[in-house]
């Protein structure tokens, strides 16, 4: 209710979901990834992250579900805030199993579980320690369905994910992810092993599923961002350079650097 | 034809020649190395055979399957393998039941608990313990583990199966833990971070996303203990008995295929006697039961072949 008053009153303004604040980020040999990258995230719009290779778009995605915790030595500095709860989910009291419930994330190489369909949807319930079976039917239907995968799998949720095509298999990946429900999704380079049609279900896909959830995206296709996201940041070097509305950043950047790197003349 | 370029494309062919050979020879060499393993392994299971082969004109292999007795060098004479092959199947099987958790256990601490430090400190303490000579171990069985037991269960006897097993587990950990550890560390790091990323514990994607997807190779690694299981010889020649005793219970003394052919072939022995023949018969029993169990290893690896 709060919300939707808040989208009447301020017609153009979009809800914050989560906001990176002056974020730094640190590999444990030193090297400075991120540096005061501030950026937020909205509510239902999918926000695509480009920028030449080794700019730090990987980095800065794997921040907000605290994958750099995996392997010592990393070190953040700044905030990511995630809402409503007004947390700065960086800090080492926040515990990132909680965070990684509530943001989930797709690699860029179908990683699934070498498990069955079933289990691999299943997966993320039974974590939470979800064990009743009829729920979890319920919730790996659902997920299917919202992965648009449901029509090709739902006779042989037996078989070993591995059968399954690499599209098909990115896709059960989402619906592994949005399985638990979660607030944001995360996509790093969702699609770049994918062929087009493949490509562009999961583009459908995508502009589907946010009217559950908020997604971040990195590609390094600019039409995809430019078909897809509502807005777009352009990275370099660490640092945000630009960030605005897809339709403007691709038509009317404000930044030279914006501008020479969407229509091809670096990077 | 411009006769510079004949000379260069020949000098080339001469060059190509030269490697082409060079390749020829290195491969020739692999094949020969691999020729010889070959070679070796025909070459015992020739001997094996042709010297059961005196051995089963002298007795029936129904007997041998099926009788319970084997007294080869008594005054009456039996031979019967089955008192041979339960002391081998027992030990060997006291053996799993400590080898198997441990080993693995200790092959999922390593692999996904321990710190690079804690794993540099216990890999070379473990592999250690495989440089033990089997005497050793033995003598640890006879003088220090089953004392212990018989601390517990005072009707033990001296020499028993439940001791020398035990300790045979104990030897087999390192196996089992070293090979089991390489193949989950051979998992790649995508698996993991998609087993994190979905909110799991470190517990809960080390047993319920990294060992099925290792376990090809977790197989691989019990397959590995239990050839050396059965094929081990002196922990159980020196501390099981050396009675030939058709049973499965661990408390009772026994002998197994590998000790019976030990303390047979240190005798004094006239060759060509059925004493002597039995040795092979044992050995070629032995060299199927180990056949039988890599067979289905193999089939059991092939099912679970590692895709990730
Ligand atoms: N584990 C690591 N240790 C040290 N430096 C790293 C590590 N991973 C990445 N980097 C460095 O951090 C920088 C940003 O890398 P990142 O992977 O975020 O780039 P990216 O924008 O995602 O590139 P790409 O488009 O190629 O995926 C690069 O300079 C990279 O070399
Ligand atoms: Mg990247």
């Amino acid at each position: 209710m709060v919300k939707k008053i808040i989208t009447n009153k301020l017609k153009h303004d979009e809800i914050i979901k989560a906001e990176s604040k002056n974020l730094n980020f640190f590999y444990a040999d030193g090297t400075q990834a991120l540096n005061g990258v501030s950026l937020p995230v909205y509510e239902n719009k999918i926000t695509a992250l480009i920028g030449p290779s080794g700019c730090g778009k990987s980095t800065f995605l794997r921040c907000f579900n605290r994958m750099h915790d995996l392997y010592p030595g990393n070190r953040y500095d700044g905030q990511i805030i995630l809402q409503p709860d007004n947390t700065n989910i960086l800090l080492t009291d926040v515990d990132p199993i909680e965070v990684r419930m509530r943001i989930s994330m797709v690699f860029q190489k179908p990683n699934p579980f070498p498990k069955s369909i079933y289990e691999n949807v299943a997966y993320g319930l039974r974590v939470r320690g979800e064990s009743k079976k009829r729920t979890l039917d319920e919730k790996v239907e659902e997920a299917l369905k919202g992965a648009s995968l449901w029509n090709e799998v739902k006779d042989r949720l037996q078989d070993l994910a591995f059968n399954l095509s690499g599209g098909q298999q990115q896709r059960l990946c989402i619906a592994r992810a949005l399985a638990t429900e979660p607030e944001i999704m995360l996509f790093d380079e969702p699609t770049s092993a994918l062929d087009p049609i493949a490509t562009m279900n999961i583009e459908e896909l995508m502009s589907e599923l946010k009217q559950k959830l908020s997604i971040l995206i990195v590609t390094h296709n600019m039409q995809q961002a430019a078909r897809i996201s509502d807005y777009t940041a352009y990275m370099y070097l660490g640092k945000l350079i630009e960030f605005d509305a897809t339709n403007k950043i691709f038509t009317n950047p404000s930044k030279k650097e914006t501008e020479d790197y969407i229509t091809g003349k670096f990077g | 034809m411009n006769p510079e370029n004949d000379l260069i494309i020949s000098q080339r062919l001469a060059k190509n020649f030269q490697r082409n050979f060079r390749e020829r020879l290195i491969e020739f060499g692999l094949l020969c190395s691999g020729l010889i393993a070959i070679f070796i392994t025909l070459a015992i299971v020739y001997v094996l055979v042709s010297e059961a082969i005196p051995f089963f004109q002298h007795v029936s292999i129904i007997d041998f399957l099926t009788d319970t007795v084997w007294t080869p060098n008594y005054s009456i004479k039996h031979y019967g393998i089955l008192p041979l092959i339960s002391g081998t199947l027992t030990t060997t099987g006291i053996a799993l039941i400590v080898a198997v958790p441990l080993g693995t256990i200790t092959a999922i601490y390593l692999s996904e608990f321990a710190s690079h430090k804690v794993r540099e400190i216990i890999k070379p303490i473990l592999e250690l313990l495989v440089g033990v000579p089997t005497v050793v171990f033995g003598y640890f069985a006879l003088m220090l583990v089953t004392p212990m037991l018989q601390k517990i269960y005072p009707d033990l006897t001296t020499f028993n199966m439940l001791g020398p097993g035990i300790v045979m587990g104990i030897m087999i950990v390192p196996y089992i833990a070293s090979v089991a550890e390489d193949s989950m560390r051979a998992v790649p790091m995508s698996m993991r971070e998609g087993a994190y990323a979905m909110g799991a514990t470190r517990f809960q994607t080390a047993i319920r996303v990294i060992t099925p997807a290792a376990i090809s190779g977790i197989v691989a690694a019990y397959i590995l203990a239990i050839s050396r299981a059965v094929g081990e010889t002196m922990i159980v020649a020196i501390a099981a008995g050396q009675q030939p005793n058709f049973t499965f219970n661990p408390v009772e003394s026994a002998a197994t295929i590998t000790s019976y052919i030990v303390s047979v072939a240190l005798g004094d022995l006239e060759h060509g006697g059925i004493g002597y023949q039995s040795i092979f018969a044992a050995g070629l029993t032995l060299l199927i039961m180990t056949l039988l169990i890599n067979i289905l290893g193999h089939a059991v690896r092939k099912k679970y072949a590692e895709r990730y």
